[in-house]
């Protein structure tokens, strides 16, 4: 608007002529608070501004929160998912690790109670048919290991080496159908042959009717056959029952679950029977 | 050119105002010379002419004053703006009615300051309506002396002007 438009607007002239003497008067003039006019009506009008500013601001951001942002929050969720699923992986390799170390702790332990020769060995292979309990263990021949060696674990009796090659070994699980072990009842020395029943449990025959056999009872190997050394846990006594003959019937859960079976020892001497068991 | 002049009589006004400092009737002055020259900026220039005389001629009076810088100058601005709207709806030629418009100015002028002052609690006016009944006959009365003066001063010289030629001729 040209200067010559002003003087032709008199009204604008003087309500911009008032309007500077308003506000100069006002940047003099204080109030009973102490603050001029000019800053206490500048601050009221800019914080009402500032507070309808927030107000839409707030509204505004509430609505980009609430609809749109969501978006992105789809987004960062399938990424904090996915890392969730990498954690948990990762979790549970830490915690198959730990579990490994625990074995390997106990492995380590066994082998220093143990005062004979024996060689670790890792399970690599379950076995292929059903029918026969078997794994597949690590060590061969190549480190000393040879048929009919006995296998243990921290937890009890494993088996024994029936095939042995160069770098693994075939070993026949206790629980195997064909397999057995001369044994003893811990606690009142009950003797008697726990076999593999095939379905994964343990049973003891010949153990005299007469003899003091009751569950819970701890059977270990006797050493009487000249494979297994003395002593060795094979299971529980899990439940004895008086049979026709001159027997018990007793029921032995094993004492290793081949399930969760990792590491094992081997050991390598071959063990003669005891000269009063074989009397 | 006649914004010059005006800014001349403005800045004569202030001058005159200031040594005439003792003509005052219980703190106001009994005659305000800034204003009759705004009013009069205003009777002859126009409302806009009136409203930038009266927001300078205001201001300068402030600033050389101890009061609120504007007061003056809003008063007069608002004055000199409605002056020049009443100078343009009405003819105002005799001395009458200029001494009236005068007054008038000069109360209108009073009720802005004195109630601005008063309205904002900063200064008490001790029996206004006598100072500004003084003070309205002596702003009329300058401003018709103003007038008579603006009207018998070109005519003077003019004569002035042709009694020297006349001289010359001889």
């Amino acid at each position: 608007m040209a200067l010559a438009d002003i003087g032709q607007r008199p009204g604008l002239l003087l309500a911009a002529a008032v309007t500077l003497h308003v506000g100069l008067i006002s940047t003099q003039v204080t109030t009973s608070a102490g603050r001029t006019i000019f800053h206490t009506v500048v601050f009221g009008g800019f914080s009402e501004g500032q507070r309808g500013a927030s107000t839409v601001v707030g509204g505004v951001r509430n609505v980009w929160d609430s609809y749109f942002a969501l978006r992105d929050v789809r987004s960062e969720n399938d990424a904090l998912r996915a890392e969730l699923n990498a954690l948990q992986v990762q979790l549970q390799a830490e915690r198959a690790r730990a579990e490994r170390a625990d074995a390997y702790r106990s492995l380590l332990q066994l082998r220093a109670r143990v005062p004979l020769e024996t060689t670790g060995a890792e399970v690599i292979a379950a076995g292929v048919s059903p029918e026969f309990r078997t794994v597949t263990i690590d060590k061969g021949g190549s480190d000393g290991v040879a048929a009919d060696m006995a296998v243990v674990a921290p937890s009890g009796v494993v088996g024994r080496i029936t095939q042995p090659s160069a770098r693994a070994s075939l070993v026949q699980l206790i629980v195997d159908r064909n397999a057995a072990a001369g044994a003893v009842i811990e606690r009142t020395r009950v003797q008697g042959i726990v076999v593999g029943v095939g379905d994964g449990s343990l049973r003891m025959d010949f153990a005299p009717a007469t003899g003091d056999v009751v569950a819970g009872d701890v059977v270990v190997t006797s050493g009487i056959d000249g494979l297994y050394p003395e002593g060795f846990i094979l299971g529980t006594v899990e439940r004895v029952a008086r049979g026709d003959g001159l027997y018990h019937e007793i029921a032995v859960r094993p004492a290793v679950d081949f399930s969760r079976l990792e590491d094992v020892l081997v050991v390598l001497q071959r063990h003669a029977p005891p000269v009063e068991a074989v009397k | 050119m006649r914004a010059l002049g005006t800014l001349a009589a403005l800045a004569v006004a202030v001058l005159a105002q200031s040594a005439s400092g003792g003509f005052e009737w219980r703190g106001t002055p009994t005659v305000d010379l800034v204003l009759v020259v705004v009013v009069y900026v205003a009777l002859t220039g126009g409302p806009v002419a009136g409203l930038v005389a009266g927001t300078l001629g205001g201001l300068v009076q402030d600033a050389l004053s101890t009061g609120i810088l504007g007061m003056g100058g809003l008063a007069k601005t608002v004055v000199g703006f409605l002056a020049g709207r009443f100078g343009t709806q009405f003819i105002v030629t005799a001395t009458v009615p200029r001494m009236v418009t005068f007054a008038a100015a000069t109360a209108a002028h009073a009720v802005l300051f004195m109630g601005a002052y008063a309205l904002l609690g900063l200064r008490s006016f001790p029996d206004p309506m006598t100072a500004v009944a003084i003070q309205a006959a002596g702003n009329g009365l300058a401003g018709v002396v103003c007038f008579k003066l603006s009207e018998w001063l070109p005519r003077a010289l003019e004569r002035r002007r042709a009694t020297r030629g006349m001289r010359v001729s001889r």
